[in-house]
C-alpha cells in the first residue's frame, strides 16, 4: 500500500549543510534536506546516529552551529522572536509524552492556545474537546495525566500539539515508551493525521507505519543522511550497503 | 456483555479485635511490650495530670492573660486589637465558606476555640464578662463570614485583595497615626506578647516566600552578575546565625541610614527575619526546581511558551508542590525563631513570660507553669501549620504518581 497524502510542491522545511557538535562530538555532519508541505517523512537509522538531535534542531530544542534551517519561511536565528514564532508553528510529540502532571488533560491542551495564541478560554476548550474526540478519548478531559494509560497519555500529547494548529508535527520516537498493545492506538491517530494533510517528520522504528503512510524515508547513520526515497525504494531496492545492513537487522 | 454484573468488593477492613490481636498481642513478647508501654504511658499521664490539676499554681498565667496576649499595649486602646481580630476572623470565616477544605476547617475550629475561651473556668476578675462576650462575638463573626462566604461568589483575586486590605488595616489600627486623636499613635515598642510573635512570624512568612522564590530563580539565571549576587546573599545569610542578622538589622542598619530616616524597631526585626528566612526558602525552592525533569521545559518551549510563561505556569507550580513539606517545616522554624527577637529588646511571647515571672516575687518559682503555657501556645500554632501542610499535600496528590 502506498501513502495517499496531499503533498504540495511548496518547501516548508529547508536544511542546508546543518552541523552540530556536543562539545567535541560531531553529531550532525552536514544535513541537507527539504521537506514539502503535507509530506510525511520517516527518519530511521541506528541508535546514536543523530535522528533525535536532528528533529530537535528544527524547533530549536537544540542549537546547530553551522548551516541554515528555514521553517515555514522563517530563518532559525538566535532571535528569540523568530524561535518562538517557529515553535508556535511546529508541534512536537516526545517519547516520554511530557504532559504537565499538575494540569488536567483539558488544561494541558488549552494552555498554549490561551497563553501563546491568546484565544479566549471557551474557544480553546471547545477545540480541545474536538481534538480529544479526534484522538479517541473525549471522556478523559477532566482527569490528570497520571490517571491515564501510556497510550492515552501519548494521544493527549498529540492533541496538545495539534491544539496550536501547527503547520508541522515532529514526532520523536512516539511509541518507543509504550507497551505493545498501546502502540497501535497511537499509530492509528498518527495515520489519521498523515492523511489529513499534516506535514510530519517522524523518528520511529515502526517500519509497518513507515511502509503504510510515509511519502519518503530518510536513513540516518553517523550524523549523515545516507539514503532516502519512497518506502518502496527503501524496502525493496536499497542502494547503500549500510541501509541494507540496517534493514536486515531490524526486519 | 459477558462480564458478570456482580460487583466484587475489596476485602473489608479487619475488626477492632483482629487489629488489636495482630498489632499488639501477636506473641508473648509483643504482649509484654504492649503492657509495659501502656503502664509507662499511663504512669506519666497520671503524674502529669496530677501536677497540672493539683500541684501547679496557674495564677501567674491566669492573672496575666492580657499581657500574654498583647504585652504592654495600652489598655484604653484595646478595642483596636479586638476590631482587627474581628475583621481578620470574619474574613477567615468568609474564605472558609468560599474555599472549603482546609480553610473551612480552620475557620470553624477557630470559632470553636473562641467559644472555649469565652467559657474558660477562670474568675471574672481575670477574664471579665466583657472580654468573654467579645470572644463570643468573634466566634459569631467567623460564622457570619462563613455563611456569607458560602453565598457570595467572590473570585480568588478579590479574596486575596481583601486579605491585603485587612492586613494593612490591622497595621493601621495597631499603630495608629501621629498628630490626631481618633487613632492615637502606639509605638511598636508597646506591641508585645502573642500579638507581636504572630505579626513577626506572619510578616516573615509572607514576605520571605516571594523573595526566596526570586532568589532561587536568580540563582539559576544565565546572567552572571545577577546569579553571583543571589549566590552571595544566600550563602552569606545561611552562614550566619539569626541572632547576628537581627543585631545587624536592628543596630547596625540605623547607623548606615540618614538620622531622620528612622525605621521602626519592630520593622527592623521583621526585616532581619525575612531576609534570614528568604535565604533558606531560596534553597528549598531550588531543590524543587531541580526536581523538575528537563522534558517539562522542553514540552513547554516546543509549544511556543516563552521563558516566563514556562517558569510561572509549568516549572514553579510543580517545584513548589514538591517542596511544600520543606517550606512548611521552615515556616514552623521561623515561627519559633521569633523568640530570638527578645535579644533586640522586643517583648514577644517569651520575653513577656520572663517579664511576668520577674514582676512578682511570689511567682518566681512558677516558671514551670509560665513556660509550659508558652509552649502550649507555640504548639497550637505550629501543629496547625503542620496539619495544614499535610492536608495541602493530600489535596494536591503529593506522594502519588
Ligand atoms: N546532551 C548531549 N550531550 C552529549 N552528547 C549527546 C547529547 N545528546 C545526545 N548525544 C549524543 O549524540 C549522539 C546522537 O544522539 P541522538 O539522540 O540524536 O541519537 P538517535 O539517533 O536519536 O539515537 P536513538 O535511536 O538511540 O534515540 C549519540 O551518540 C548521543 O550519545
Ligand atoms: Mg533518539
Amino acid at each position: 500500500m502506498q501513502a495517499s497524502n496531499q503533498v504540495s510542491t511548496e518547501d516548508i522545511i529547508i536544511c542546508r549543510g546543518v552541523h552540530k557538535w556536543y562539545e567535541d562530538f560531531h553529531v550532525l555532519r552536514g544535513i541537507d534536506a527539504t521537506i514539502k508541505k503535507g509530506e510525511v517523512v520517516v527518519i530511521f537509522g541506528p541508535s546514536g546516529s543523530g535522528k533525535s538531535t536532528f528533529i530537535r534542531t528544527i524547533n530549536r530544542l537544540e542549537t546547530h552551529q553551522k548551516g541554515d534551517i528555514i521553517v515555514d519561511g522563517i530563518a532559525m536565528t538566535d532571535d528569540v522572536r523568530n524561535i518562538e514564532a517557529i515553535r508556535s508553528e511546529v508541534g512536537m510529540v516526545f517519547q516520554q509524552f511530557n504532559l504537565f502532571p499538575h494540569l488536567k488533560v483539558i488544561d494541558n491542551i488549552t494552555l498554549a492556545p490561551i497563553w501563546v495564541r491568546r484565544w479566549p478560554k471557551a474557544k480553546a476548550e471547545q477545540i480541545a474537546m474536538e481534538l480529544l474526540a479526534r484522538v479517541g478519548i473525549p471522556d478523559q478531559a477532566h482527569k490528570y495525566p497520571g490517571q491515564l494509560s501510556g497510550g492515552q497519555q501519548q494521544r493527549v500529547a498529540i492533541a496538545r500539539s495539534l491544539a496550536m494548529q501547527p503547520k508541522i508535527m515532529l514526532f520523536g520516537e512516539p511509541t518507543s515508551a509504550l507497551d505493545p498493545e498501546m502502540i497501535k492506538e497511537v499509530l492509528d491517530v498518527m495515520k489519521g493525521l498523515a492523511t489529513s494533510g499534516m506535514t510530519m517528520l517522524v523518528v520511529t522504528h515502526e517500519m509497518g507505519f513507515a511502509r503504510e503512510v510515509a511519502d519518503r524515508m530518510i536513513f540516518f547513520d553517523q550524523g549523515l543522511i545516507v539514503e532516502q526515497g519512497t518506502p518502496e525504494h527503501i524496502f525493496s531496492n536499497p542502494q547503500e550497503d549500510r541501509t541494507k545492513l540496517f534493514l536486515s537487522q531490524i526486519l | 456483555m459477558s462480564i458478570s454484573s456482580e460487583v466484587i468488593r475489596p476485602p473489608s477492613r479487619p475488626g477492632v479485635a483482629r487489629w488489636l490481636h495482630k498489632n499488639l498481642f501477636s506473641s508473648w513478647w509483643n504482649t509484654l511490650l504492649t503492657v509495659v508501654s501502656l503502664a509507662l504511658v499511663g504512669f506519666v499521664l497520671v503524674q502529669a495530670a496530677r501536677w497540672v490539676l493539683f500541684s501547679a499554681d496557674w495564677s501567674p498565667v491566669v492573672q496575666s492573660l492580657r499581657l500574654f496576649a498583647v504585652g504592654p499595649y495600652p489598655a484604653e486602646e484595646m478595642w483596636r486589637i479586638w476590631l482587627a481580630l474581628g475583621l481578620a476572623t470574619w474574613l477567615l470565616g468568609f474564605s472558609g465558606g468560599r474555599a472549603g477544605g482546609i480553610v473551612q476547617t480552620f475557620a470553624l475550629a477557630l470559632a470553636l476555640a473562641f467559644v472555649a475561651l469565652a467559657l474558660l473556668p477562670i474568675k471574672l476578675e481575670y477574664l471579665a464578662l466583657a472580654s468573654r462576650l467579645k470572644w463570643v462575638g468573634l466566634a459569631a463573626a467567623a460564622l457570619i463570614g462563613f455563611g456569607l462566604g458560602r453565598r457570595i461568589k467572590l473570585t480568588a483575586r478579590w479574596l486575596t485583595l481583601a486579605w491585603v486590605v485587612v492586613f494593612l488595616l490591622t497595621l493601621l489600627l495597631l499603630g495608629g497615626l501621629r498628630n490626631q486623636a481618633v487613632l492615637p499613635f502606639v509605638e511598636s515598642g508597646r506591641w508585645g506578647g502573642l500579638l507581636l510573635t504572630f505579626l513577626l512570624a506572619l510578616v516573615g512568612i509572607v514576605a520571605s516566600f516571594p523573595i526566596g522564590v526570586l532568589l532561587a530563580l536568580g540563582r539559576q539565571s544565565k546572567l552572571p552578575v545577577l546569579k553571583a549576587l543571589c549566590v552571595l546573599f544566600i550563602e552569606v545569610v545561611r552562614g550566619v546565625p539569626l541572632v547576628t542578622i537581627l543585631f545587624m538589622t536592628s543596630i547596625l542598619l540605623p547607623l548606615f541610614l540618614p538620622p531622620d530616616f528612622r525605621i521602626d524597631r519592630v520593622l527592623r526585626a521583621m526585616l532581619g527575619m525575612t531576609l534570614f528566612a528568604a535565604a533558606y526558602m531560596a534553597e528549598n525552592v531550588r531543590g524543587g526546581l531541580q526536581s523538575i525533569p528537563a522534558g517539562q521545559v522542553e514540552a513547554a518551549k516546543a509549544m511556543g511558551l516563552n521563558g516566563w510563561q514556562t517558569m510561572l505556569l509549568i516549572v514553579l507550580p510543580q517545584a513548589l508542590r514538591v517542596v511544600i513539606p520543606a517550606i512548611v517545616g521552615q515556616f514552623i522554624a521561623l515561627f519559633m525563631d521569633t523568640t530570638l527577637a527578645i535579644i533586640v529588646g522586643l517583648l514577644e511571647l517569651l520575653a513577656i513570660g520572663r517579664a511576668i515571672l520577674n514582676s512578682n516575687p511570689a511567682w518566681l518559682l512558677r516558671d514551670m507553669e509560665i513556660y509550659l503555657f508558652i509552649a502550649l501556645i507555640f504548639w497550637v500554632f505550629t501543629y496547625s501549620m503542620a496539619y495544614a501542610s499535610r492536608r495541602a499535600e493530600t489535596a494536591l496528590g503529593l506522594g502519588k504518581r
